[in-house]
């Protein structure tokens, strides 16, 4: 059917919003992950032995095998490999910089999940599959995901 | 007692508008209802439609338990009505399944969306990503679009032209199908010149925002010529959900699709679907989707997407010729107006488009960042 050509004389909009102040409990493992960093300026993961996969971000179970690793903590390294990346070039207020900035998906050295995050500090035409960056830490404490405020090129 | 095979027995669209603000999406369902009411005659209560099943979205509608503003337009007031949250191709799934049961023998399934009500969907689609891991750096289901041409455009060799070329057939198509919204033909060299929203996906490879309504009417194979002459078969219905953090996925293994594939031909008793299917509908919100879900769903070998488009693919397998996703719908219920156009194909009322003696369709869709999650049905004539 298509669209009737409808009478709009008297028709109005409202303009409205959701805005919803929630918690949420990050959980344990998320907790102590944010408190390697803020604290020790190491990033960290969760092992399967069996499955031999190391998580970044981490888990309480393997997402292969279904193994409880909430114990196997390891340290990775807060250097990595740019695996895959996009440069986004359009402005919006969920976003936490202006555009153009390249959202990176970073394989951490020691980690086999790619961790997705913000890669600043090169231009977006030099960055490439394979660029070697390193994790720059917040300052003082943030305890959300952005304790780890981005990675740069090594 | 149970049915063996189920009906579509009509389906009504309404058009896609980039933003009617002066109609209520409750409108548009009633004229998707009377629409289909005039097709087949059918009634509500006693030996009528006794449940219905929705489909729509909070955070588009604004409101929690989205199908609340409706259930009276669509006639679900005093009778049994759910809400399918998933995107809208599972409502068809869902009502299989009560049909296949024997729980009722006739389902009528709504499904509407108003993405112009959102002032972006970019903000809206980033909360489906995690609130701790995902949000924060701005993840939504446009950069990780992104995210994953980049991966598929180096795996499969799909260059910025193909994509082009994909917008311009869409368009083409689109002009044909009076419920498109985008029917604007565009030269691939305007394609080429769009901003480029999310490298490597530019303003005109996005689907663009999309108000718009679906309604169907299924019934068990015992009571479908009450109210059609040309049912519709559903032999197979598959979905399948791939890993929710986005580092644990292959982003162009095409997992979770190729799993929907099987278990769908597998129900339907299909070998070879691009050998069984005279149609395809995908649900390509951009441009690179439209071939790399094609070789999801079995059309060409693993990486080949850029040859697909290069041999001709899209025009040889009649994909798309709704103009697709590409030409504007509502993300959320994209899978219905997939499977709208392609039970018009089966039902020969597909006007300019039709495919002559199309006996066998497959229509696609897909929710989740990147095609985390993958819905294939197959219907036949």
């Amino acid at each position: 059917m298509t669209c009737k050509c409808e009478d709009i004389k008297d028709c109005f909009v409202i303009e409205a919003r959701m805005a919803l102040p929630n918690q949420y409990f990050v959980g344990r493992i998320g907790s102590k992950w944010i408190i390697a960093m803020r604290d020790k300026k190491k990033l960290t993961g969760l092992k399967c032995d069996k499955c031999n996969i190391t998580y970044v971000p981490p888990r309480e179970h393997c997402n292969k095998c279904g193994a409880t690793i909430a114990d196997n903590w390891v340290d990775v390294g807060t250097t990595g490999e740019i695996v895959n990346f996009t440069i986004v070039n359009y402005n919006d207020k969920h976003l936490p910089k202006k555009a153009p900035y390249i959202l990176g998906q970073i394989k951490l050295d020691g980690a086999d999940t790619p961790l997705t995050h913000i890669v600043a500090d090169v231009d977006p035409a030099d960055v490439h599959v394979g660029m070697k960056v390193k994790a720059v830490f917040a300052e003082g404490p943030v305890n959300t995901l952005m304790q780890l405020d981005h990675f740069e090129p090594v | 007692m149970a049915t063996k095979r189920v009906a579509i027995c009509a389906v009504a669209q309404h058009k896609n508008e980039p933003d009617l603000w002066y109609k209520r999406f409750q409108n548009m369902l009633l004229d998707v209802l009377e629409d289909l009411q005039g097709q087949t005659g059918f009634k509500y209560g006693e030996n009528g439609v006794g449940i219905i099943v929705s489909a729509s979205d909070d955070f588009f509608d604004a409101r929690t338990i989205s199908n609340n503003g409706v259930t009276d337009v669509i006639g679900g007031q005093y009778l049994a009505e759910e809400k399918m949250a998933q995107e809208g191709l599972n409502a068809i799934g869902y009502a299989n399944a009560i049909i296949l049961s024997g729980h009722k023998d006739l389902v009528l399934i709504m499904g509407h969306c108003k993405e112009s009500q959102g002032e972006s969907r970019n903000m809206i689609t980033n909360c489906g990503f995690d609130p701790f891991y995902g949000r924060a750096t701005g993840l939504d289901y446009l950069n990780a679009a992104g995210l994953q041409a980049q991966a598929y455009m180096r795996k499969s060799g799909l260059t910025d032209d193909q994509l082009a070329e994909i917008v311009v057939r869409s368009r083409q198509w689109a002009a044909r199908n009076p419920y498109a919204n985008a029917q604007e033909v565009v030269p691939a060299g305007k394609v080429k010149a769009s901003p480029m929203l999310c490298d490597p996906i530019r303003q005109l490879h996005a689907y663009p925002v999309s108000d718009g309504a679906v309604g169907l009417l299924l019934a068990s194979e015992e009571r479908a010529r009450e109210f059609t002459d040309n049912p519709v078969w559903i032999t197979g219905f598959a979905n399948c959900m791939d890993a929710f953090f986005f580092g644990d996925r292959d982003l162009t293994s095409n997992f979770a699709l190729k799993k929907a594939t099987a278990n769908a031909c597998r129900r339907a008793g299909i070998q070879d679907l691009k050998k069984a299917a005279d149609v395809a509908e995908v649900m390509d919100c951009y441009a690179y989707q439209q071939p790399m879900w094609m070789e999801g769903l079995g059309f060409c070998g693993d990486g080949e997407g850029g040859r697909f488009i290069a041999e001709g693919g899209p025009g040889k397998y009649r994909v798309n010729l709704s103009g697709g996703t590409l030409a504007g719908n509502p993300m959320i219920i994209s899978g219905l107006y997939r499977a709208a156009e392609a039970t018009l194909q089966l039902q020969g009322g597909a006007g300019d488009r039709q495919v002559p003696d199309a006996k066998c369709a497959v229509a696609h869709s897909t929710n989740g960042p990147a095609g985390q999650f993958h819905s294939v049905l197959i219907l036949e004539a």
